[in-house]
């Protein structure tokens, strides 16, 4: 049944981002589409009001610059109302102001689609705040979205422009997510979960006790949070709350919506190529390892925890400690792997207490970042470890290595391997530091290898601006709020600029013509070797650290 | 600078259009078609509200079915949860969700798990270690998990039975009545609401508060 | 191309030189410029530091000074192999410039001054713009124009053809090169070289690998090593405290061998001896490659350039076939045509002679030893012999042959017409033989493709390089040329301006060009072109413009140039998926070595199943040393290289070097750790 419910779910995805993949093309192509009488007016407004000239293409530092900005003045302005939350209104339950550099994390994080939550949201934000971030669960994902589209048009495209931030921007959003957000909404208030502006309730319960009853504006924040790729949940415990995710139906519409967007800009990719096996081979390999992840997580859950085994608690059910029962085993696994491949971060059931292997699966998907990834961020990655394949096949062929037509050089490489070298530099380095510091390494909750899992797996979350947590650590404290805020920060922006850059000095490069000399990127060939690299570089790197932290814990479990 | 201009004021209309008319049209439209569900789903006894029938409760009377572990307590609490102690600390400081996020290494886990089980093995005399379903003995994640496998609500019988006085027959019944299967028969578990179980329970002996 | 494959790569006094290299080269100043091979080295002065003073970091293991010294030691070794891989190439090519080295021995040069006056002066003192004579038995002290004169010179110390060349003023053969020795009559030369950069100078600073410049491909691919240097480097620092927190003692000179172990050494050590190598493997084929971009950029060329005459055709129209006309056999055309040819000495009589003799057409020439040879004339457009009896016996072209005849009254076969109008459309030229007033039939001159280019221009087109043959034939004739030859496309009618407009045509189109050329007038083309191969025999102009030249002025050399780039580029790509798909295995050697001490359970990833910990770093660490010097033969020699296509080619690597690169390593290092294991027993090294 489990396998059944897990595959099931994948297909549903990989079906959906057909259609999905058609109408994100587009959206970034401009192509006619049926939305358009309606949209076309809506955006023809937002421009008008804004200043936007749409016909105005932009190079890649004039796209850079106008995205950095953007996201510069909406930190700026969350910043500041975080700090203000309890003088803005909409705060029924009289939430004080956010501590300095806990805002100034939380301001980062929601920016750069991290979501990653330091605070919870039940006793940390007001409801006005809650709806705040809802806007910049929009925005956030939308300028990956667009720094994807801009980068597709530079390695594919002839021109030297990339777009117009502004108008991707706005098209992401009134297009693609708000809609779509609107629909999902309302099935998930159908299905039980809250939206309202009214306080918390207090209820006196049948055995005369009271329970706290918490509210909010939850649906909206919800159905965006998990489309976009956000994840910051409304309530603490995420999608495992029962009023963000109360039924079987809304887990579904949870992890398919969790990965429809990524896995459809794939499919988008290959309309904008005009090479649909292209995109094929990238779709391959992004899901092998997305169901690898899957599968090893729910085969590590199913079968339980050996240390319970021991006490004797039957472990029949599989691993259930941090896991709703409403969602089975599998489907939890199936979140898991979903949520860190797709850097979405929400979660249905808390990582901490995974199974070690499970855990180490969350992990290697938040490392490799190439398993469909971020919403256009992480189709980014894959595109520069395919660049990289490339270079290596390239030379293998005895040709100066070229992809999608356009020569790879040492300017392309440079920029690949700065991106690429990022992550395990802002993932290794701090853990190590924290590790040996001692007020840092005691925020740790759990004793042994696990504790170094929990700081190795909130710094990888970070810099793969994933946003799920071990969540036992306590990670508010102002060496953690500063530190993870930074690495956000670096970890979104620098690649996405270096990839730009990538993109801007492809556009004007001059199409190699094919001949039967070129070494073709769209075969298995080329998928098998693209996998070996990501393993190679990409894991490998993580090996000694994930040996002494998930594979150690797992090893000594008994 | 132009360009710093635009970031401004599209950051604002966007603030505006995503940060209030979405979220605050969502809520006008739930409310109108979806009144209960927006509210809470808050679940009624006798008229009264009780609790939600989407969150459980923490519930220790032995009359009544007992639900998973929860790290909060379900946000369930007494007035004397809420009197500060010597340190100023109340048991009950306001509603949270989540679990204690217990690795499998953590010996706390084994540990509370072996005194849990001890607890529920001197409550449930006749049961076997084993038999008890893993669900009843692990922490939820969210720490407001309302059901139970019907495994679990099953085990639970015996003692309900002989607290009650309800016969065995009956509260299988129950149990039954409440028992919710797989969506489209694939996806989830089977599951049994432990605060609607134990709501019907309540109907039967009459209680009334 | 195969002799000098078969030649050993190395021998006794390469060998000794370059041992005596590997050591000079260890100063950091140098080996900062490699730098994977710098942290390596790095990490020796660590660990060596660490045998004196095993107790810096208060490492509690038993005997960690003798463990330091061995790890310290390997490291050395490591470095070493790479500097030596890099010396034999070096040696190699230095042992070629030695023997040019000898003919710039310090000569005399006679100066002309504005009088006509000869000065002696030191042949190093000759000025750019200097006009020098030089005399039967002078070396010519540097490059330069002939302004007069005419004389035969031998080129045999830069081309080692022994044969003199004749080298004539104002012609397409005017440029001399400096060391070469005149070996008859006289030539003024014009100087156009400054003292020390002449052709020879760069040629010997080239193969030296002196004037060695990294190549586009080759810093992108520096850049990839030093990035996942980089990386591993972070992972390192990052295990210490890792470890240090979870109770894990790792000594450091352990993790310095795992730091040696991962970042990709192989390929570090051997990537500029790979340069070099490939610079060499040009050198000597005896084609001089201006720079290494040049080589490498050879293995990009998509279209090929080719002239009809002299690279794909001999350039002579050669007797192919004697064709009857009314009622005569092709014995009687073939005797008339070869007596009308015994003395003609033009490469077309003489293929008449050769033809007659294959088809066993026989006559006694003493016969016709006193007859009047009639030589040929723009005018006339016929050659022959006038025989003692009066009869003229003549071959020439059509018309003229026709009119020949009429003037004497004679009749002109119906079928001529239909004979020479066929072997025109055919691209083959018709010369008519007559004797007086009778036409006997017709020769049929065929431009000849050499031996060989069909299959060559076949494999070309499996690695997907287009040709364009250029010819100022007319286009029938090109066009049977190019049919029979088998090239892709072909320019007829075509003079040099117009192969500039083809190459920036291609250019334009994204392709990558080469042309090889030798007069001036295509000096223009081949700097357009992306990779221009110049004759050492033409002129300085097109040698200048061109950015390599081939010394045996061979044209299709072309075609092995774009092989052996290909083959530098693809030995550069094995090597560094070898050394990446390497650490896979490494990995499996080392992680579980360092941690089962403390914790036990992870002698599960110990797959191989090595004896000890210290057993298992140490195998891999020899092994990631000697795969070095176990390499140096593929990167000297290059990896082979079959024109086929690129997925075939990539697969075929990618099995060799990919899966290789994974497998190879798990059987080394257990083959190593099974004979080292019982050494360190003996050592108390457990």
């Amino acid at each position: 049944m489990g396998i059944l419910q897990i595959v099931i779910i994948l297909l549903l995805i990989f079906v959906l981002s057909i259609p999905v993949g058609k109408y994100i093309y587009k959206i970034i192509s401009g192509e006619r589409c049926f939305v358009d009488p309606v949209m076309n007016r809506v955006d023809n407004l937002i421009y008008k009001i804004s200043g936007i000239k749409k016909e105005q293409e932009m190079n890649w530092k004039q796209y850079a610059v106008a995205l950095v900005l953007t996201n510069l003045v909406l930190t700026v302005i969350l910043f500041a109302i975080l700090r203000l939350q309890n003088l803005l209104g909409l705060n029924p339950n009289g939430i004080g102001p956010m501590e300095q550099s806990l805002s100034f994390n939380t301001a980062i994080s929601f920016i750069t689609n991290t979501n990653f939550q330091s605070y919870s949201g039940e006793s940390g934000a007001s409801y006005f705040v809650q709806m705040i971030l809802t806007c910049f669960m929009f925005v956030a994902p939308a300028t990956g979205l667009a720094a994807a589209a801009a980068f597709l048009r530079g390695i594919i495209g002839k021109s030297k422009s990339l777009g117009n931030f502004f108008v991707d921007l706005t098209r992401f959003i009134t297009r693609l997510l708000l809609p779509v957000s609107i629909v999902l909404a309302l099935v998930l208030v159908f299905q039980g979960v809250p939206q309202t502006l009214s306080h918390n309730q207090t209820v006196a319960t049948i055995e005369g006790k009271m329970q706290d009853i918490p509210l909010g504006p939850v649906a909206s924040l919800e159905a965006v949070k998990n489309l976009a790729s956000n994840g910051g949940g409304f309530y603490g415990a995420n999608s495992a709350h029962p009023f963000e995710n109360p039924t079987p139906l809304t887990n579904i519409i949870t992890i398919i919506s969790l990965g429809l967007i990524a896995t459809a800009t794939v499919v988008a990719f290959g309309h904008m190529l005009k090479n649909k096996k292209q995109a094929w081979v990238l779709f391959g390999v992004a899901a092998f390892l997305l169901v690898l992840s899957v599968g090893v997580t729910y085969y590590s859950e199913s079968k339980g925890n050996p240390v319970l085994e021991r006490v004797g608690l039957n472990q029949s059910m599989g691993n259930m400690e941090g896991k709703e029962l409403r969602f089975s085993v599998a489907e939890s696994s199936l979140f898991t792997g979903a949520t860190t491949a797709y850097q979405v971060g929400a979660v249905n059931s808390m990582h901490d207490s995974l199974t070690p292997a499970g855990g180490m699966m969350a992990m290697w998907n938040m490392m490799l970042q190439t398993a469909f990834g971020g919403k256009g961020t992480g189709f980014i990655y894959l595109l520069m470890f395919a660049i990289l394949t490339v270079f290596l096949c390239g030379l293998m062929v005895g040709r100066t290595p070229e992809f999608l037509g356009k020569k790879i050089e040492g300017r392309e490489i440079k920029m690949v391997a700065i991106a690429i070298l990022l992550h395990p530099l802002l993932i290794l380095i701090p853990t190590a530091i924290s590790l040996i510091t001692p007020g840092a390494a005691a925020s740790t909750s759990n004793p042994g290898f696990h504790g170094l899992s929990q700081i190795l797996y909130n710094f990888t979350s970070a810099s793969a601006n994933n946003g799920s947590a071990f969540a036992g650590m306590m990670t508010n404290t102002v060496y953690y709020n500063v530190l993870i805020g930074i690495i956000m920060l670096v970890a979104r922006y620098l690649p996405i600029i270096a990839m730009l850059a990538v993109a801007g000095s492809m556009a004007s490069k001059k199409p190699v013509p094919e001949s039967i000399g070129t070494f073709r990127t769209d075969n298995t060939i080329f998928a098998v070797t693209l996998l070996g690299v990501i393993i190679i570089v990409g894991a490998l790197t993580f090996f000694p650290a994930l040996a002494l932290g998930p594979i150690a814990e797992q090893l000594t479990l008994r | 600078m132009k360009t710093f201009l635009r970031a401004i004021i599209i950051s604002l209309v966007f603030i505006i259009l995503c940060g209030l008319i979405y979220p605050l049209g969502m809520t006008g439209i739930s409310q109108l078609f979806f009144n209960k569900q927006a509210n809470g789903s808050i679940a009624k006894y006798n008229g009264k509200p009780v609790g939600s029938e989407l969150l459980g409760q923490a519930f220790t009377d032995m009359r009544f079915f007992h639900g998973r572990v929860s790290a909060n307590n379900y946000n369930t609490y007494t007035k004397a949860d809420k009197i500060p102690d010597k340190n100023g600390k109340t048991a009950y400081d306001g509603v949270s969700s989540g679990s204690a996020n217990l690795a499998p290494s953590n010996p706390d886990l084994a540990e509370r798990v072996e005194n849990d089980m001890d607890a529920f093995l001197k409550l449930h005399p006749g049961v076997k270690k084993d038999e008890i379903p893993t669900d009843l003995l692990t922490s939820s994640g969210s720490g407001l998990d309302p059901d139970i496998s019907p495994e679990a609500a099953k085990i639970q019988i015996p003692a309900i039975s002989q607290a009650t006085g309800i016969s065995l027959v009956q509260l299988e019944k129950i149990v039954v009545h409440n028992t919710k299967g797989r969506t489209l028969g694939i996806f989830g578990e089977p599951r049994v609401n432990v605060l609607e179980t134990n709501m019907e329970i309540a109907k039967l002996l009459n209680i009334t508060f | 191309m195969s002799k000098h494959e078969k030649k050993s790569f190395i021998n006794k006094e390469i060998m000794l030189k370059a041992i005596k290299d590997s050591f000079v080269k260890l100063n950091p100043k140098y080996m900062i410029k490699n730098p994977v091979m710098f942290v390596v080295e790095i990490g020796f002065l660590i660990t060596l530091f660490l045998t004196f003073l095993p107790n810096t970091f208060k490492e509690q293991d038993t005997n960690i000074q003798l463990y330091n010294a061995i790890v310290s030691a390997i490291l050395f070794i490591t470095v070493l192999f790479a500097n030596f891989a890099e010396a034999v190439a070096e040696g190699r090519g230095k042992a070629q410039a030695e023997s040019l080295k000898k003919t710039r021995k310090d000569t005399k040069a006679k100066l002309l001054d504005k009088n006509g006056n000869i000065k002696i002066i030191n042949a190093s003192d000759v000025k750019k713009g200097d006009i020098v004579l030089a005399e039967m038995g002078d070396i010519i002290p540097n490059d330069g124009e002939v302004v007069e004169g005419l004389a035969f010179v031998d080129e045999s110390a830069i081309t080692g053809e022994s044969a003199p060349v004749l080298k004539q003023a104002g012609s397409d053969f005017n440029s001399v090169t400096g060391g070469t020795k005149v070996k008859s009559d006289w030539l003024k030369i014009k100087i156009t070289a400054v003292p020390g950069e002449s052709f020879l100078d760069r040629m010997i600073n080239l193969v030296e690998g002196a004037s060695r410049q990294k190549t586009p491909n080759e810093i992108a691919l520096t850049m990839v090593l030093v990035s996942l240097t980089m990386i591993f480097l972070i992972v390192i620092v990052a295990l210490y405290p890792m470890a240090q927190y979870s109770h894990v003692k790792i000594p450091v000179s352990t993790l310095i061998a795992l730091l040696v172990c991962l970042i990709p050494t192989t390929i570090g050590g051997l990537l500029s001896a790979i340069g070099i190598a490939g610079m060499d493997r040009v050198t000597r084929f005896n084609v001089i490659a201006m720079s290494g971009k040049a080589v490498e950029a050879c293995g990009d060329v998509d279209t090929m350039i080719l002239d009809k005459t002299g690279t794909i055709t001999f350039g002579n129209r050669l007797a192919a076939d004697f064709i009857p006309v009314g009622k005569n056999s092709m014995e009687i055309v073939g005797r008339f045509a070869l007596i009308s040819s015994l003395k003609d000495d033009t490469p077309e009589g003489k293929s008449v002679i050769e033809l007659a003799k294959k088809l066993n057409i026989e006559i006694k020439p003493e016969e016709y030893e006193n007859n009047k040879y009639i030589e040929f004339s723009s005018q006339s457009r016929m050659s022959g012999i006038n025989l003692p009896n009066g009869v003229q016996i003549r071959k020439g072209a059509s018309d003229s042959i026709r009119k020949f005849v009429l003037e004497q009254g004679g009749t002109v076969p119906n079928d001529l017409e239909g004979v020479t109008a066929k072997i025109s459309r055919a691209g083959g030229t018709p010369l008519v033989v007559c004797a007086d007033k009778e036409i006997f039939g017709v020769i049929y001159l065929k431009d000849t493709i050499k031996p060989g280019l069909v299959e060559r221009f076949a494999r070309l087109r499996q690695i997907g390089i287009k040709t364009i043959m250029c010819t100022g034939d007319n286009p029938l004739t090109a066009e049977t040329i190019a049919r029979e030859a088998g090239v892709d496309e072909f320019v007829a009618e075509c003079k040099p301006e117009d192969k500039i407009d083809v190459i920036k045509r291609e250019q334009a189109a994204g392709r990558l060009v080469a042309m090889t050329g030798d007069g001036t007038n295509d000096a223009p083309a081949l700097a357009q072109a992306d990779v221009g191969l110049a004759m050492n025999s033409g002129t300085q102009a097109a040698k200048e413009a061109a950015n390599m030249v081939d010394l045996d002025s061979d044209p299709t050399k072309i075609i092995e140039a774009v092989e052996i780039g290909k083959q530098l580029l693809i030995t550069r790509g094995s090597l560094t998926t070898f050394s990446i798909a390497n650490d896979v295995a490494k990995y499996f050697a080392i992680i579980p070595a360092i941690f089962t001490l403390a914790i036990p359970q992870m002698k599960l990833l110990n797959i191989m199943g090595l004896a000890s910990p210290k057993s298992a770093i140490l195998s891999a660490l020899i092994f990631n040393a000697i795969i070095i010097p176990l390499l140096i033969p593929i990167a000297m020699r290059g990896v082979k290289y079959k024109p086929m296509s690129a997925k075939a080619i990539l697969a075929r690597n990618m099995a060799i070097y990919g899966l290789g690169g994974v497998i190879v390593p798990f059987v080394g290092i257990k083959l190593i750790d099974l004979g080292l294991n019982p050494l360190l027993k003996v050592l108390n090294l457990v």
